[in-house]
């Protein structure tokens, strides 16, 4: 068999073989179950409560939750734009690279906090050391915010739970240092063996075999990109992210940071299983969020590995497949496995350079953004999942007539009407942002002209993908889009902004709201969420909410270009 | 609001000193001991030091060429050309660089060319090609250094990197290993 199909397989398995196991262990992570870590952890997380001053026993309901999680987020905020705009002058300098202005500044603060990752600048001479570093920083913590909100929507699904949800706080910790923080590390260390750097040396300078020079941009890379990987941040050390040899040096870093993208995602619909005692349901949500990811992932890896037409009529031989923008040691396979784990679950790293993929490639890769829920951002993902439970729940309700309820608790209507609301921002923000950048380009073309690298259909594509991105949190791009301008930095920034906190707030509201209510015990009545109808139903509304309504831009751009090409 | 304050700054805090500060310090330090020292893996050749992993870019007739870079394998700014497949300037791109391959390879067919030869990498420093990108240009390398074919061909097989395991990913071989290889064939 092919070994570049074999590869893609491999690791497909090896990341359902380590997140059933994980999700266990993160489920327990959430009950303050004990685990064989306990004895590393409990010092640790000790030292956290006593400096950051908190008691996580303290129980809170769903509205302090929510108000702990963005005092918080503001914070960071805040932090981060001192120092985006003041690193040229702050230590751990060494290639003297300047500070950012504030519009570019406000896109990358708001970027990283909410765990999108979108960057605007190139790492190479756009950021200093400190800049990265702090970057980092949100590459866990912002993560860690994801994980621990989730955790507080699965206590609130809880049969018994009434008010008090656990102590944001806690769940924060315990996620960034139980879950994130070992991986991470396991992931850092085998980088720094296969040749990623991990140095506070500037720029090394070599000259080539022909005798020319060459400047070589190094600096804490391995840390960097372990984290990226596995808190679906995304953001690259070096601009073009892991296609670059120094971030993703080889065959099998690329398995491991392939891996890691989709790793926590996938034990987080585990973790449910565990925490509710609910098996069936976290296997019906693990098929519903399968089915889709294949759907996207069969066909994107066909039309990579066919190459582009136009360029077999030029008469030479694609035997490896599209090869525009991608690596040699990777292939189209891997590139288009990775391209399909990184947008359907809202990392946005990228291995090879979706804005030149073949038409409808790039078409799965906005479709999986699009979507945002087929195991989806760590912890968010689940959360979008849960609006579309929500509404199944309710449309099943009146399939049979009956008051619909989810595990015990009556769906009203203020619930149906959140999830409605959340379920239709995510189309609002991207159609919204992308005519609003193909009205102002179409209306003076001229002056706009550095936005786009590519005319035509491909060029509506760019604009569209960066809106999609953006409002899923993703951070991937069709990097052609020339995106460091007041409109884009500020456009995208607000779009982050409203598409990380509004889908939060929804269903954590919902949650509690739900939690507060009576519990009904089953009964033949009752409509099961763990049965594959249901599970149809739910995958169903997926692709009526979600698919259908980008489906009139998605023949402006990708379907359009396919048509002109094959 | 008011009673999150303090615990968000101080909670920032500990992160910054633990995220930032220990868990850098921690992976640098295991670093140390890694092939290259954390510092990027380098080969030396006759007193020069090369970083394997980077791509360079080679032009001349008498080495084996490396792959097209958008960013002439500017390792301190690397990018791929994000160009659509179907630009039109794009296109016409390929088409001159498959026209300057033929002109530099006399005697090889159009359907001889890998794609990988004529379109350029995400990062720009892609240090590998593909084993047909090799073969196809061993008859320029024979001629330019008075070798046989066979030679050459022999060079080319024995640094083909075989897939992980031999089982996942491509074969492919390192443009700067087989040059250095191939300046000490004698």
């Amino acid at each position: 068999m092919n070994t570049e199909i074999l590869g893609v397989i491999f690791m497909y398995l090896a990341v359902v073989v380590l997140a059933i196991p994980l999700g266990r262990y993160i489920g327990k992570v959430f009950n303050y179950e004990s685990t064989w870590l306990d004895k590393l952890f409990n010092p640790l997380d000790r030292l956290f409560y006593k400096f950051g001053g908190i008691d996580p026993s303290v129980g809170m309901n769903w509205k302090e939750h929510l108000v702990a999680l963005l005092t918080i987020n503001a914070f960071w905020f805040i932090y981060s734009m001192f120092i985006l705009t003041n690193m040229g002058w702050l230590p751990l300098n060494p290639d003297g690279n300047p500070s950012m202005g504030w519009d570019l500044a406000f896109n990358t603060a708001v970027s990283f906090v909410t765990n999108t990752n979108l960057q605007h600048y190139s790492g190479e001479t756009g950021l200093s050391y400190l800049g990265q570093l702090t970057l980092m920083l949100w590459q866990f913590v912002s993560a860690g915010t994801g994980i621990a909100i989730c955790a507080v929507v699965f206590i609130a699904m809880k049969e018994r739970t009434m008010e008090k949800l656990g102590n944001f706080y806690g769940y924060f910790v315990r996620s960034c240092t139980r879950i994130l923080l070992p991986i991470a590390f396991i992931g850092a260390v085998v980088l720094v063996f296969n040749g990623t750097p991990m140095t506070f040396e500037g720029k090394d300078t070599v000259t080539t075999l022909e005798g020319a020079e060459q400047q070589v941009s190094r600096g804490p890379v391995a840390a960097f990109v372990s984290i990226k990987q596995l808190g679906t941040n995304g953001g690259g050390f070096y601009g073009p992210n892991s296609t670059n040899p120094m971030e993703n040096p080889n065959y099998l870093t690329n398995i491991l940071e392939t891996v890691y993208i989709v790793l926590i995602p996938m034990a987080m619909v585990f973790a449910l299983g565990h925490v509710l005692r609910r098996r069936k349901l976290a296997w019906m949500v693990f098929g519903v969020m399968t089915f889709g990811f294949l759907c996207l992932l069969l066909p994107t890896i066909y039309y990579e590995m066919n190459g582009n037409p136009a360029i077999t009529d030029m008469g030479v031989q694609q035997q490896l497949g599209s090869m525009e923008g991608k690596e040699v040691r990777f292939g189209p396979a891997a590139s288009a496995y990775w391209a399909i784990n990184t947008t359907a679950t809202s990392n946005g790293s990228v291995n090879a350079m979706h804005d030149s993929m073949t038409p409808l490639a790039g078409m799965f890769t906005l479709l999986g953004m699009m979507v945002n829920c087929f195991y989806g951002g760590v912890g968010v993902g689940f959360i979008n999942f849960y609006v579309f439970i929500i509404l199944a729940v309710f449309i099943g309700g009146l399939m049979v007539g009956r008051t619909p309820e989810f595990l015990g608790k009556k769906v009203e209507a203020r619930e149906v009407k959140i999830a409605m609301i959340i379920a239709l921002l995510h189309p609002f923000l991207i159609l919204g942002g992308t005519a609003l950048a193909t009205y102002l380009y179409n209306g003076d073309p001229e002056s706009y002209a550095g936005w786009l690298a590519n005319p035509g259909y491909h060029g509506f594509s760019e604009m569209l993908y960066e809106f999609t991105s953006s409002s899923a949190n993703n951070g991937s791009g069709f990097e052609g889009l020339g995106d460091n301008t007041p409109f884009w930095n500020v456009a995208c920034g607000v779009v982050m902004l409203f598409a990380r906190y509004l889908p939060i707030v929804g269903p954590v509201a919902i949650a509690g709201s739900l939690a507060a209510k009576k519990y009904i015990p089953e009964s033949a009545g009752t409509l099961k969420a763990d049965t594959s109808t249901f599970g149809m139903m739910v995958f169903a509304v997926i692709a009526i909410v979600a698919a259908l309504a980008f489906f009139p831009s998605l023949t402006l751009g990708p379907i359009a270009e396919y048509f002109s090409l094959y | 609001m008011k009673k999150h304050i303090i615990p968000a700054i101080r909670l920032t805090v500990v992160c910054i000193v633990f995220f930032c500060g220990i868990y850098t310090l921690a992976i640098w330090t295991i670093a140390q001991l890694a092939p290259g020292k954390g510092e990027g893996l380098t080969i030396s050749d006759s007193g020069k030091t090369y970083h394997v992993n980077v791509g360079q870019a080679f032009t001349s007739d008498r080495y084996f060429w490396s792959r097209p870079s958008a960013v002439d394998y500017n390792a301190a700014g690397s990018g791929g050309s994000n160009k659509g497949p179907s630009n039109p300037e794009y296109l016409a791109t390929i088409a001159a660089r498959i026209d300057t391959f033929l002109a530099h390879n006399p005697g090889i067919e159009r359907a001889q060319i890998p794609s990988d030869l004529v379109t350029a990498s995400g990062s720009g420093l892609d240090p590998h090609i593909s084993v047909q990108a090799a073969e196809v240009q061993v008859a320029r390398i024979a001629n330019e250094r008075n070798f046989t074919e066979d030679a050459i061909s022999q060079l080319v097989a024995s640094n083909t990197e075989k897939p992980l395991f031999g089982l996942f990913g491509t074969e492919r071989i390192n443009v700067l290993k087989l040059n250095l290889a191939l300046d000490k064939l004698r």
